[in-house]
C-alpha cells in the first residue's frame, strides 16, 4: 500500500510482495488467536498456578 | 441521504444498499436498523444508569446524604451494571456494526442473527435491573464472592454477554463477506482496524466472564458449594479490566473516525497507528492484574510482568493515539488552510459542532485525568497509597465517563443525521451539551480522587463512621471534596439530560433529512472518503501537537513523581 493519500493503487501496481508486518495486520483471525492466546497465558493460567498453589489453612 | 435504495443478490442474501449522500457509503439498510435499535437501548440505559449515578453521589455528598445505607448499595449496583455494562456495551455493538458493514460497503452478515444477539442483550439487560431492584442483589459491580446475588442476577449477566459474543461473531463475519465481496481496496480502513482491536479483546473478555459466572450462576443455585475468593477475583478481573479495554479501542476508533468525517484527517501513519492498536490486542489484557496488586496471596513477579513491563508497551499504544489524533487533526486543519501560527488549526476547529468538541474534550481528559492516573493507580508500589479509596472511581470516571461516555454521545452526534436520517433539534443544547456533561465528567473524577487521596474510602456509605468501634472522621479538606463532586455530578447530570432530551427529541421530531439536505451541523467534504479508505497523510509540521504533547508529558512525569514523593512519606524509615 501506498503511504499517501491520493495515489490511485491500481491491481498492477500491487505486484512487490506485501510487507511481512501488513500481512500479519492484515490477518483478523491471527490476531484474534494473538490477543486471545496472550492473556490467557500470562495473565490467567499463570494467575490461576499462583492461587492454586496456595497451601491449604490446617 | 438519498431515501433511494438498490437492490442487489450478494452471497444469496438480497440486500437492500442506499448511498449517503454526505459520505459516498454504501449503507445496508439491515445493518442501518440493526444500528439504530442497538443504539436506542443504549441511551435508554443510560438514562436509567445515569439517573442511580446521580442518586449515587448525592448519597455520598455529606450534607445530602439522600438514600438509606440499603437502598445505596442497591442503587450502586443498578448504577455500574447499567452504565458500564448496558449503555455501552449496546454503543459498542452499534460500532461494531457501522465499522463493518458501513465502512466497508458491505453487508451484515446474517441480519436475523443479530436480532437474535439484540434480544437476548435486551432480555439480559432488563432481567439484570429486575434482579437488582428486588433487593437481593446488591453485590456492587465487582459481585466478589462470598457475597451472593440471586441466581436470575448471574443469569441475565450471562444471556447479555452470549448476545454480545454473538454480536462480535457477526462483525468478524461481515469483514470476511467484505473481503471475498470485494467491497474495499486494500486494507481494512484504521476505524474499523480499531473495531477489529475492540471486538478481539471482547472475545477474552467474554470468555472470561463465561468460565467465572457460569460457577458462580451454580454456586448461587447452590449446586456448587464454594467459590474461592481470590480465584473468582483473577477470573473475573480478566473480564471486568479487559471490559475497559474495548471501551478504549472503541473510543479511540470513534476518535479517529469523527476526526476523519469533520476535518478531513488521514492518520499520520497507518503503521504506527495500527501498531498501536497491536500492543493493544498483546497487552492492554494483561493489565486485569493491576486490580489485585494488593492481594496478599498473588507473587509479585505475576503481578510485575502484569503490570509493568508488558503494560507500559500498551500504555506507549494510548501515548501513539494520544500524538497521531490531535497530529492528524492538525495535519488536516493545515491543508484546509488555518496554517497560521502555532494554534490557528485548533482555534478554528469546529468547536461548535457537538461531535468534535466532545470528541476532543474526550481526548483531552481521557488522557490527563483518565490516563495519568491509571498509570499511577497501576504501579505496584504507589498503588497502596489509594487503594479500594474514592480514588479508583475518581480515575474510571476519567475513562469511562470523561473518555469513553463523551467520545460515545459525540459519536451520536454523527448517528443521528447519518443514519437515523434525522436533523438534529435544539442546535443549540446540542451545541452545549458536550461541555456541560464534560466538565461535569472531569469535575466528578477529579473530586473522587481528591477525595480519595486524602483517604476517603469508595462504596462506603456512613464516611463519618458514627456507629464504628473505633472511631474516624475524615479530614475537612476531605469532606469539601466529597460537596464538590455533588455539584460536579449535578452538572454532569444536566448535560446528560440534555443529551437524552436532544438524542429522543431527534428521533421522534427531527425533520427527516431528504436528498439534497444541508446539515446544521456539517460534515469535511472528503470525510467520508477519509474514514473508509486506507492511507496515510505522513507529516511533520506539527508544532502544536508537539506542544500539547510537551505539556502532558510534563504534567505526568511531575504527578508520578509527586506520588512517589507521598509513598516516602507514608512510611518513615529513621
Ligand atoms: C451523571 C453521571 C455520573 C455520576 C454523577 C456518577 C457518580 C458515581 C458515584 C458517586 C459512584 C460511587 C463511588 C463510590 O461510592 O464508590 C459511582 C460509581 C460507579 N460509576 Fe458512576 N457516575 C456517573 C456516570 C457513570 C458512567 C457514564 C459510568 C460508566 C460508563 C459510570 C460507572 C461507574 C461504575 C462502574 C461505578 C462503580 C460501581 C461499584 O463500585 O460497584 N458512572 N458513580
Ligand atoms: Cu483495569
Amino acid at each position: 500500500m501506498s503511504d499517501t493519500q491520493s495515489e490511485e493503487t491500481g491491481p498492477a501496481e500491487r505486484q512487490e510482495p506485501i510487507p511481512m508486518m501488513q500481512r500479519i495486520l492484515d490477518s483478523p483471525f491471527l490476531l484474534l488467536f494473538l490477543g486471545v492466546v496472550v492473556p490467557t497465558v500470562l495473565y490467567t493460567i499463570w494467575g490461576v498456578m499462583e492461587v492454586a498453589s496456595i497451601p491449604l489453612a490446617q | 441521504m438519498t431515501a433511494e435504495t438498490a437492490v442487489g443478490t450478494i452471497g444469496g442474501r438480497a440486500a437492500k444498499f442506499r448511498t449517503c449522500q454526505f459520505t459516498g457509503l454504501k449503507v445496508d439498510t439491515a445493518a442501518q436498523t440493526l444500528i439504530k435499535v442497538n443504539a436506542v437501548a443504549a441511551v435508554i440505559f443510560l438514562l436509567l444508569g445515569g439517573v442511580m449515578g446521580l442518586l449515587v453521589a448525592l448519597t455520598r455528598w455529606p450534607a445530602v446524604h439522600l438514600l438509606p445505607a440499603e437502598l445505596f448499595y442497591l442503587v450502586l449496583t443498578g448504577h455500574g451494571a447499567n452504565v458500564l455494562l448496558f449503555w455501552i456495551i449496546f454503543f459498542e455493538v452499534a460500532v461494531l456494526y457501522f465499522a463493518s458493514a458501513i465502512l466497508l460497503n458491505s453487508r451484515l452478515a446474517t441480519p436475523k442473527l443479530a436480532w437474535l444477539a439484540f434480544l437476548l442483550m435486551v432480555a439480559g439487560a432488563v432481567l439484570a435491573n429486575v434482579a437488582v431492584l428486588r433487593g437481593e442483589s446488591s453485590v456492587m459491580f465487582t459481585s466478589y464472592p462470598p457475597l451472593m446475588a440471586e441466581p436470575i442476577f448471574y443469569l441475565s449477566l450471562i444471556l447479555f454477554a452470549v448476545g454480545t459474543l454473538i454480536a462480535v461473531g457477526i462483525f468478524f463475519a461481515t469483514l470476511v463477506i467484505a473481503k471475498e465481496e470485494g467491497t474495499y481496496e486494500g486494507s481494512i480502513p484504521l476505524v474499523t482496524f480499531g473495531a477489529l482491536t475492540a471486538a478481539i479483546i471482547a472475545v477474552f473478555t467474554l470468555a472470561s466472564g463465561a468460565i467465572i459466572l457460569i460457577p458462580t450462576l451454580l454456586w448461587s443455585v447452590g449446586l456448587i458449594s464454594n467459590i474461592d475468593p481470590l480465584l473468582y477475583k483473577v477470573v473475573w478481573w480478566g473480564m471486568g479490566h479487559s471490559s475497559q479495554q474495548i471501551n478504549v479501542s472503541a473510543h479511540v476508533a470513534i476518535w479517529y473516525m469523527i476526526a476523519a468525517l469533520l476535518v478531513g484527517a488521514k492518520p499520520l501513519s497507518e503503521k504506527v497507528s495500527r501498531t498501536a492498536f497491536l500492543m493493544y490486542i498483546l497487552f492492554l489484557q494483561l493489565a486485569s492484574a493491576h486490580h489485585l496488586l494488593a492481594e496478599p496471596g498473588l507473587d509479585p513477579s505475576w503481578k510485575i510482568v502484569n503490570t509493568s513491563y508488558m503494560m507500559y508497551l500498551a500504555v506507549v499504544g494510548s501515548m501513539v493515539h494520544g500524538l497521531t489524533v490531535p497530529g492528524s487533526i492538525e495535519a488536516a486543519q493545515r491543508r484546509n488552510g488555518f496554517d497560521k501560527g502555532m494554534f490557528e488549526w485548533l482555534r478554528k476547529a469546529p468547536w461548535g459542532h457537538p461531535a468534535f468538541s466532545g470528541m476532543f474534550l474526550s481526548l483531552v481528559m481521557f488522557g490527563f485525568i483518565g490516563g495519568i492516573s491509571g498509570v499511577v493507580l497501576g504501579t505496584e508500589q504507589l498503588n497502596v497509597l489509594m487503594h479500594n479509596t474514592l480514588y479508583v472511581p475518581g480515575h474510571f470516571h476519567g475513562t469511562v465517563v470523561a473518555g469513553t461516555t463523551l467520545a460515545f454521545m459525540a459519536a451520536t452526534y454523527l448517528v443521528l443525521p447519518l443514519i437515523f436520517q434525522r436533523e438534529i433539534v435544539w442546535p443549540t443544547l446540542a451545541k452545549w451539551q458536550p461541555y456541560l456533561f464534560g466538565i461535569g465528567a472531569g469535575m466528578i473524577s477529579l473530586f473522587m480522587m481528591g477525595a480519595g487521596t486524602l483517604g476517603m474510602p469508595r462504596r462506603h456509605w456512613d464516611i463519618t463512621f458514627s456507629d464504628a468501634v473505633i472511631g474516624y472522621e475524615p479530614s475537612a479538606g476531605a469532606f469539601l471534596m466529597m460537596g464538590l463532586n455533588g455539584i460536579g455530578a449535578l452538572l454532569a447530570s444536566v448535560g446528560g439530560a440534555v443529551f437524552i432530551l436532544v438524542v429522543v427529541g431527534t428521533v421522534l421530531f427531527g425533520k427527516k433529512v431528504q436528498s439534497g439536505h444541508q446539515l446544521t451541523f456539517p460534515l469535511h467534504a472528503g470525510g467520508g472518503k477519509a474514514a473508509s479508505e486506507y492511507g496515510s497523510h505522513a507529516t511533520t509540521k506539527l508544532p502544536g501537537t508537539a506542544v500539547l504533547v510537551a505539556i502532558f508529558f510534563v504534567s505526568f512525569v511531575l504527578y508520578y513523581f509527586i506520588n512517589w514523593k507521598y509513598l516516602s512519606e507514608l512510611w518513615l524509615f529513621r
